[in-house]
């Protein structure tokens, strides 16, 4: 694009206002986050009158926030690799073959996005529980349940992104390698999914996400011992006496996780969809 | 260009994805791809697609049509079956409840306009102004990105921390700082809650708007450009005449999938307001979370969703056959 | 590439594998006759404050009896959803805190074990435990499910130094007293226009608040939440005045700042009482909170009433508030769950919990410990005895509370904003309360 002088200026002012937009509250949660405890509870000041790491102590101390976290990382990164694994396999096959029932599948896995979330919450959990009764898997406050749960929740946005993605590949690859004898799952293993690296990454970045955040399902379906980091932030602010700076210090520790992972993937990110979804 | 704009409920109907190469294909060679390994690779993914959204789903519609209340609750599964009584009361025109259901229909599909309109305005902003290349880019995609990767419930507390009426930063610059406001609005109660939802709920999707038209303005040649300016085309006809046209197919997806969402927002409401928004800002989820949860009616809720559910339906599909190019979705 | 699938498919199974096998370890709990689940509500400051009281309780139990609890506090804001998904699958806990006025609700689910015979002897007999907290249990004319564990009553609580610089030596005991005093005690102290001192605080966003506030002024007005028949009637001419009285605080009496509109709870309230910013407000159990905060300048003093002896529902000061302990019918071990609930209310162990968590004992005879001798505790006491009633015993009385709470938010609201709240858009504002009441059930 050739660049004007004018453009230069709408750019400037265009940028700075977008920034400012993010910034403010980050800025406010931050510097909340190292405020003395004076500091929070009467007007907002935009600069802390002292700056202290207090707040990052004590929260470790009111809540266990150590084995929360622990929870989310199991949690998330299970339901992560599984729904990518499940998300690829579908999405092949719905890019690459053909069978019966696939225009209802799609459909179908597009209509779950119309049904408000918050109705599955009761269905589910009457679900998990008949199922470990006849079956005897502890589906409710075990991490597998939850597993089972956030892992679908992000598949089908991450079948309709992958086939979108797979779809684009160009399939001489692919027939290339199967003339040399591997068969179709060889094709995906040995050429699709090396090629469809970054649309994968951007789908597993989805599913993380999704599952970090979470805290509805989470609070029905966890018990004492497998709590996750959200809902540990959510009993914090819940508390008889919410104290803003210890509240923001763990909003900091819970996001963090999720921001440093997102900032290492999102060159793939962006590549990743430009070839897939939105191509 | 390859134009594979439906989500796979339709994009993928036999259709192999690039036009181009179907005609090379020989009737033989499609039969062969119709093999049980097609299956085999679905069945995982359907397999959990049943466990947790569809049987749910279908108990769901099923308890629209039952009386499911404190009294049947714990033995839900004989509960009276009542037929279409719920969706009766939450249709008629006179109930209260039914007044409450049409007003709270009505502002969702305003607040749904309203937040995709500026998430998409501002992603387009973004992404166009990033599109090119200068000192800093880099770090100004990811800060950009940040909203969406923070998990939403730290995004909303930290706008209603900003929101309080007496000690947020948002009446602090207004009020103390800048004294444009004499008086200190409130922004969680009365008719300004309905713009915080907003502004929260567009601040959370933007990022995800931007990140989608950035991805898609990577795959516009920079020599179009290059020829159209050459061509003395002004930047803002550049703007209409060839970036709009070319991130066509993937707004029409991207203002489909943010639309859903943001139609059925609950976290946004719940986490700013708790388990009852105020009147203005009641939107289609929350009411049908306090009509289940709160009220304890279960049946009503349900009768709720499916009606939801049925609206939704009808307009993706209305948008799905409006929108994408003739051709794509009947093969 | 082969290398990067069987790491990937390794990585699944592991997960999976992890997942299912803790799952083993975490069901193997409840299933074992020795130990029983227990689910606690969070009285303390934090959760973690409650479950090391519980221990210390629990671990006396088990000590005494061999029987081990596997103990579960649960924040308030997953209390209310994790009882609904226990009762409708039958998977809960054995043993569970309740707040009492969610008894009647739960109790026609029909989830919990009726409190009545042998397992009534168990825990001593109805006789025992303070009568209006009892009440709570259950629906009039039924066993009730629930028995109490913890009592609380709502006070009038108030600045002591603020009170003598008004020059008000009693406390208020008629609310038109009551508005008189908050008006003298609202002041611009600094002299720059603004007032800077508020006669009252309120939680103007708290739904619960909200409600307690229509069942007690309405009541003092000699109107009922619900008619003799059991159904609902919110516009009534007395509970329309006593919510009038309420909302006229910050509306017309301007008592009230317009910011305490959006205060969501009671430790808002406690926060702006302790900073100076309010002379008076009305709460159950603020002492924690204010000590956290420094503060000891204040006083309880009785609710103030429409005559200042009324008695009997024209009397009612409080609702009476607290939580109950229930049993759950799908227990694999109910004998050693009632027992538990015996250990609970023992009046050994009601001295030590109410002692920790600031409330009162629900069994008359704890009262004598020294522990329950200040004025406060004393007040309350006699409250809870003599102008204390349960709240509508009806299982609609959780939509009852989000209803009429929501009504008079948004009433207060308008206030805030600087609109006129007259008497018939408080009416209004009830029927249409009331009217979604019938329709929805």
């Amino acid at each position: 694009m050739i660049e004007t002088r004018g453009f230069k200026v709408f750019r400037f002012f265009g940028l700075a206002f977008l920034s400012l937009v993010v910034v403010v509250p980050l800025y406010v949660v931050l510097t909340t986050s190292i405020k003395p405890l004076a500091d929070v509870q009467g007007l907002f000041t935009w600069i802390p009158s002292r700056v202290t790491l207090e707040p990052y102590v004590q929260i470790w101390q009111t809540v266990p926030l150590a084995s929360y976290f622990k929870n989310s990382l199991i949690v998330t990164i299970s339901a992560t690799v599984l729904s990518v694994a499940m998300a690829v396999l579908a999405a092949y096959s719905l890019a690459r073959l053909r069978f019966k029932g696939q225009r209802s599948f799609s459909l179908v896995v597009l209509s779950t996005q119309m049904f408000p979330g918050i109705l599955f919450l009761l269905p589910l959990f009457l679900i998990f529980v008949q199922i470990q009764r006849t079956v005897g898997v502890q589906l409710t406050g075990s991490y597998l349940g939850l597993i089972i749960t956030y892992m679908t929740f992000s598949l089908p946005f991450s079948i309709w992104m992958l086939t979108g993605y797979f779809a684009s590949i160009p399939k001489e690859l692919e027939e290339a390698s199967m003339i040399d004898g591997t068969g179709r799952l060889g094709a995906l293993f040995r050429v699709v999914i090396p090629v469809a690296k970054p649309g994968i990454i951007a789908v597993a970045v989805y599913a993380f996400i999704t599952a970090w955040g979470e805290v509805l399902f989470a609070s029905v379906l966890t018990s004492k011992d497998t709590r996750t980091l959200s809902i540990g932030l959510r009993a914090y602010a819940s508390q008889q006496d919410v104290y803003w700076n210890q509240l923001m210090a763990a909003s900091v520790v819970v996001s963090l996780p999720v921001l440093i992972g997102f900032m290492l993937v999102q060159k793939h990110l962006i590549t990743g969809l430009s070839s897939g979804a939105v191509k | 260009m390859t134009v594979n704009v439906l989500p796979p409920a339709t994009a993928v109907e036999d259709l192999p994805p690039d036009p181009h190469q179907q005609a090379p294909l020989e009737p033989a060679k499609r039969k062969k791809h119709r093999s049980p390994l097609a299956y085999l690779l679905v069945a995982p993914a359907a397999l959990a697609e049943l466990l947790v959204h569809i049987v749910p789903m279908v108990l769901g519609v099923w308890i629209a049509f039952i009386t499911l209340n404190q009294l049947s609750i714990a033995n839900w599964v004989n509960a009276p079956f009542v037929g279409l009584r719920n969706f009766v009361t939450a249709l008629d025109p006179s109930s209260p409840i039914a007044a409450q259901l049409y007003g709270a229909l009505g502002r969702t599909v305003l607040f749904t306009v309203i937040v995709v309109a500026i998430a998409w305005s501002m992603g387009m902003l973004g992404a166009v102004l990033l599109t090119s290349s200068f000192k800093g880019r880099g770090i100004l995609r990811t800060l950009f990105l940040v909203p969406y990767a923070l998990p939403s419930y730290v995004g909303t507390i930290a706008w209603a921390f900003m929101f309080n009426q007496r000690d947020g930063a948002i009446n602090r610059f207004l009020v103390d700082d800048l004294g444009i406001l004499q008086d200190r609005p409130f922004w969680l109660l009365g008719g300004n809650s309905f713009w915080a939802i907003v502004i929260v709920t567009a601040w959370q999707f933007w990022p995800f708007a931007f990140l989608m038209l950035l991805a898609a303005l990577q795959n516009i040649p920079g020599d179009v450009y290059e020829a159209a300016s050459l061509d003395g085309a002004s930047l803002w006809k550049q703007f209409t005449q060839i970036t709009l046209p070319m991130v066509k197919p993937a707004n029409a997806v991207l203002l489909l999938i943010m639309s859903l969402w943001i139609f059925n927002q609950f976290n946004v409401p719940y986490v700013l307001f708790g388990p009852a928004s105020p009147e203005q800002a009641t939107l289609i989820s929350p009411l049908i979370y306090q009509q289940s949860f709160n009220n304890w009616n279960f049946g009503l809720g349900g009768a709720m969703s499916v009606m939801l559910l049925v609206v939704l339906l009808i307009a993706s599909a209305f948008y799905i056959r409006m929108v994408l190019p003739k051709g794509q979705h009947d093969d | 590439m082969q290398t990067k699938f069987r790491w990937l498919a390794a990585l699944a199974v592991g997960a999976l594998s992890v997942g299912s096998m803790t799952a083993c370890s975490a069901s193997g709990g409840s299933g074992d006759s020795d130990t029983i689940t227990y689910w606690a509500s969070n009285q303390a400051p934090t959760v973690e404050k409650d479950a090391e009281i519980l221990q210390e309780s629990i671990d006396r139990y088990t000590e005494e009896t061999g029987v081990k609890v596997d103990l579960e506090v649960i924040p308030w804001s997953d209390l209310y959803n994790r009882i609904l998904t226990a009762v409708s699958s039958g998977e809960g806990p054995d043993v569970l805190n309740i707040g009492n006025t969610w008894a009647v609700s739960l109790q026609s689910s029909g989830a919990f074990v009726p409190w009545e015979g042998d397992a009534l002897d168990q825990v001593g007999g109805q006789d025992r435990f303070v009568q209006s907290s009892f009440a709570t249990g259950g629906a009039e004319g039924q066993a009730p499910t629930s028995i109490p564990l913890y009592g609380l009553a709502y006070s009038l609580y108030y600045n002591t130094a603020m009170f003598e610089a008004a020059g008000i030596t009693t406390p208020p005991a008629t609310w038109d007293e009551f508005v008189e005093d908050a008006k003298k005690l609202t002041v611009d102290t600094d002299g720059d226009g603004t007032i800077d001192q508020w006669g009252v605080t309120m939680a103007g966003s708290s739904i619960s608040n909200n409600s307690h506030q229509a069942f007690v002024r309405g009541l003092q007005n000699d109107g009922a939440l619900y008619d003799s028949d059991g159904n609902p009637d919110f516009g009534n001419d007395g509970v329309v005045k006593g919510v009038k009285e309420w909302v006229d605080l910050m509306a017309v009496d301007k008592v009230v700042s317009p910011s305490d509109a959006e205060s969501v709870n009671g430790s808002d309230m406690a926060a702006t009482f302790a900073d100076g910013k309010a002379a008076m407000f009305f709460d159950q159990a603020p002492d924690a909170n204010l000590a956290a905060r420094d503060f000891t300048d204040y006083a309880a003093a009785p609710v103030p009433m429409e005559s200042a002896d009324a008695t009997g529902l024209l009397g009612t000061q409080s609702h009476v508030a607290g939580i109950n302990v229930s049993v759950f019918e799908n227990s694999d071990n109910k004998a050693a769950a009632i027992d538990f609930v015996k250990h609970l209310t023992s009046d050994s162990e009601q001295v030590y919990l109410n002692k920790s968590f600031s409330s009162l004992p629900v069994v008359t005879s704890a009262y004598d410990d020294p522990a329950f001798q200040s004025d406060t505790i004393k007040l309350k006491q006699v409250t809870l005895a003599d102008h204390a009633q349960p709240m509508p015993l009806y299982p609609s009385e959780g939509q009852m509370e989000t209803l009429v709470g929501t009504a008079i938010k948004n009433l207060l609201a308008t206030a805030a904003q600087g609109g006129s709240v007259s008497e018939s858009d408080v009416e209004s504002a009830l029927e249409d309360a009331n009217s979604q009441m019938s329709s929805g059930q």
